[in-house]
């Protein structure tokens, strides 16, 4: 697997929720792609402003048509500019960055439970789709603010069962992720997990499967691991020099190896 | 007869163009994605004594045209960097620039004694200007008798050649060139970041962990060209410019500013190929402009008016 910078080509954009957009991109990053869970890091203008590019999440590879479909929530500048290009404009990125999730972890006829907590929702999709390939049965829970912010519901339940919670009850449990998970009660060898800090927190401390990864995310520089702006502490040394940098040795980590 | 070639105290480049310390890691990252033997010169990211952490995240906010940083000098510590990082660069021909950075005066010196001990380091920078820490870095850099004793210090220390990384954090930069000059710097380095802040709307907290950071990027240059303008103009040592260098026009830039070499930080980030980029286009600009060499392109802001085929080595 080789990092590569490669103009590529917006093929569709999509609003998919409130706030939440679906872009599929055309280019070479595709066929190197290795993990779901892996990242791309997007150059949103040529200009100045924003000036670094924005780290996304892979949710899904079609290495036979060289194309990846991205999911991102248009909130800053940065995103919001990417929410307004459209099909046939190009894009320079750099990817695919970072190690994904172990897909090799739990055997053919396991069970995994993929746990997806708003935007940290999207490179499970590709996980689901990887793992279902193995023969591994999926079960995926889903935790948002609210209805309007719901996404790839549809998708997820074409993987296995599929649970959604809100903050404010308008669809599934009235709640989050957890709250489903010790409701359920649900036996699974591995979880994998990607979505807000206190979420993280709350799945590492709790039982739910006999292993546990969690993909981070954190404000990035470069991306490459050569700016040192994204490390975390690792557990087993919270006030030494010990560290792992989110981008290139992230941002999955088994549950238990960095301070979250 | 090789245009690009510059020739500086302990410094042999074969092109003016190398990565600034804290952009470029020890050079690992970049290896990976294209021969970092093409560059000019490579500074490393700043050593201390003792290993480092660095300063709690978040360490980055994005600012229109640029980027605040609080690392904090993160490294493994000297003796790491010179069991580890230094020998595996020996691989490359390409000088390095070890960055020094310490809390006092002896640690300074002590990292200056080993690290200009190892084969492939053939410059010091000495860091007297890093904003993101609490003790050193700046704090030696803002005052002229402080820069000029330490400067002092650590060239007695030092095998190699010591370029000083001056702040533009001061009232008058060209008193401390003057000062770290006459303390025996062989060279200077200039700009570091300027300081900056940035505050969370939502929060009302400063968006870094540290508060305050470095301001770096295409925002800074006017300032950096001013500086080095400034500078190269009342010391007589050489300067390596930078501060928002991003394409081979901003290099031109600085060299017509007084610096004799361009170093390149933020922009790595922006696009990890900005190096070898812009060390690719440099003699299709110098054709453009009908220049034939980078040395006769330095301090033509203020050297002379005469046209440039008539200038005299």
């Amino acid at each position: 697997m080789a990092i590569i910078k490669d103009i590529c080509t917006v093929i569709r954009v999509k609003k998919i929720a409130d706030s939440i957009f679906e872009m599929v991109l055309e280019g070479r990053i595709a066929d190197e792609v290795e993990n779901p869970g892996q990242f791309i890091h997007i150059r949103v203008t040529e200009g100045n402003a924003p000036l670094l590019r924005r780290p996304v999440s892979i949710a899904a590879v079609d290495k036979k048509n060289h194309r990846l479909t991205i999911i991102f929530r248009s909130g800053g500048q940065g995103t919001l500019l990417l929410s307004r290009k459209v099909p046939g404009e190009t894009l320079d990125i750099l990817g695919p960055l970072g190690n994904g999730f172990p897909v090799d972890k739990v055997d053919s006829g396991g069970t995994a439970i993929l746990a997806g907590g708003g935007i940290g929702v999207p490179p499970l999709y590709g996980l689901g789709l990887k793992l279902r390939e193995q023969g591994v049965k999926v079960i995926s829970v889903l935790g948002f603010q609210t209805a309007e912010s719901v996404f790839y519901q549809d998708e997820f339940a074409s993987l296995g069962e599929t649970y959604i919670a809100t903050v404010d009850g308008t669809s599934g449990t009235k709640g989050f992720v957890t709250d489903v998970l010790n409701e359920r009660g649900f036996e699974a060898d591995i979880l994998y997990t990607c979505g807000p800090l206190p979420m993280l927190r709350a799945l590492e401390a709790g039982d739910y499967a006999r292993e546990t990864y969690l993909s981070m995310e954190e404000r990035m520089g470069c991306g490459i691991g050569a700016c040192f702006a994204c490390v975390c502490r690792k557990k087993d040394d919270p006030n030494g020099h010990s560290y792992k940098k989110v981008c290139s040795d992230g941002p999955v980590f088994k549950a238990g190896e960095v301070l979250i | 007869m090789n245009r690009l070639q510059v020739e500086l105290p302990g410094l042999t480049l074969k092109n003016p163009i190398m990565p600034a310390s804290g952009c470029f890691g020890f050079g690992r990252e970049f290896s990976k994605l294209y021969d970092i033997g093409q560059l000019g010169a490579i500074m490393i990211k700043a050593a201390t004594l003792e290993p480092r952490f660095g300063n709690p995240t978040p360490r980055v906010a994005e600012t229109p045209g640029g980027m605040l940083n609080a690392i904090g000098l993160q490294n493994p510590g000297v003796e790491k960097i010179m069991a580890e990082e230094l020998p595996w660069l020996q691989q490359f021909d390409v000088p390095i620039i070890a960055n020094i950075a310490g809390s006092t005066v002896e640690d300074y010196v002590s990292v200056a004694e080993k690290i200009s001990a190892a084969p492939n380091v053939h410059a010091l920078e000495l860091n007297i200007s890093c904003p993101n820490v609490k003790t050193g870095g700046i704090a030696f850099g803002t005052d002229a008798t402080t820069a000029m004793e330490l400067t002092r210090k650590v060239k007695a220390a030092s095998a190699v050649p010591v370029y000083v990384k001056l702040s533009p954090n001061v009232t008058d930069i060209v008193e401390i060139a003057k000062a770290v000059e006459m303390g025996g710097a062989d060279g200077i380095t200039m700009i570091n970041t300027l300081l900056g802040m940035r505050i969370d709307l939502q929060s009302g907290e400063p968006l870094l962990a540290n508060r305050t950071g470095g301001l770096s990027g295409p925002a800074i240059k006017p300032v950096a060209i001013r500086m080095v303008y400034e500078v190269s103009r009342n010391v007589s040592i050489p300067i390596i410019g930078m501060g928002g260098v991003a394409s081979a026009e901003d290099a031109l830039e600085f060299l017509y500013a007084g610096a004799s070499a361009v170093a390149v930080g933020t922009q790595n980030f922006v696009d990890p190929f900005a190096c070898p980029s812009i060390i690719e286009e440099l003699p299709r600009l110098l054709d453009r402009l009908g220049l034939s060499t980078v040395k006769e392109c330095i301090g033509r802001s203020w050297k002379s008016n005469e046209p440039i085929a008539h200038h005299c080595p």
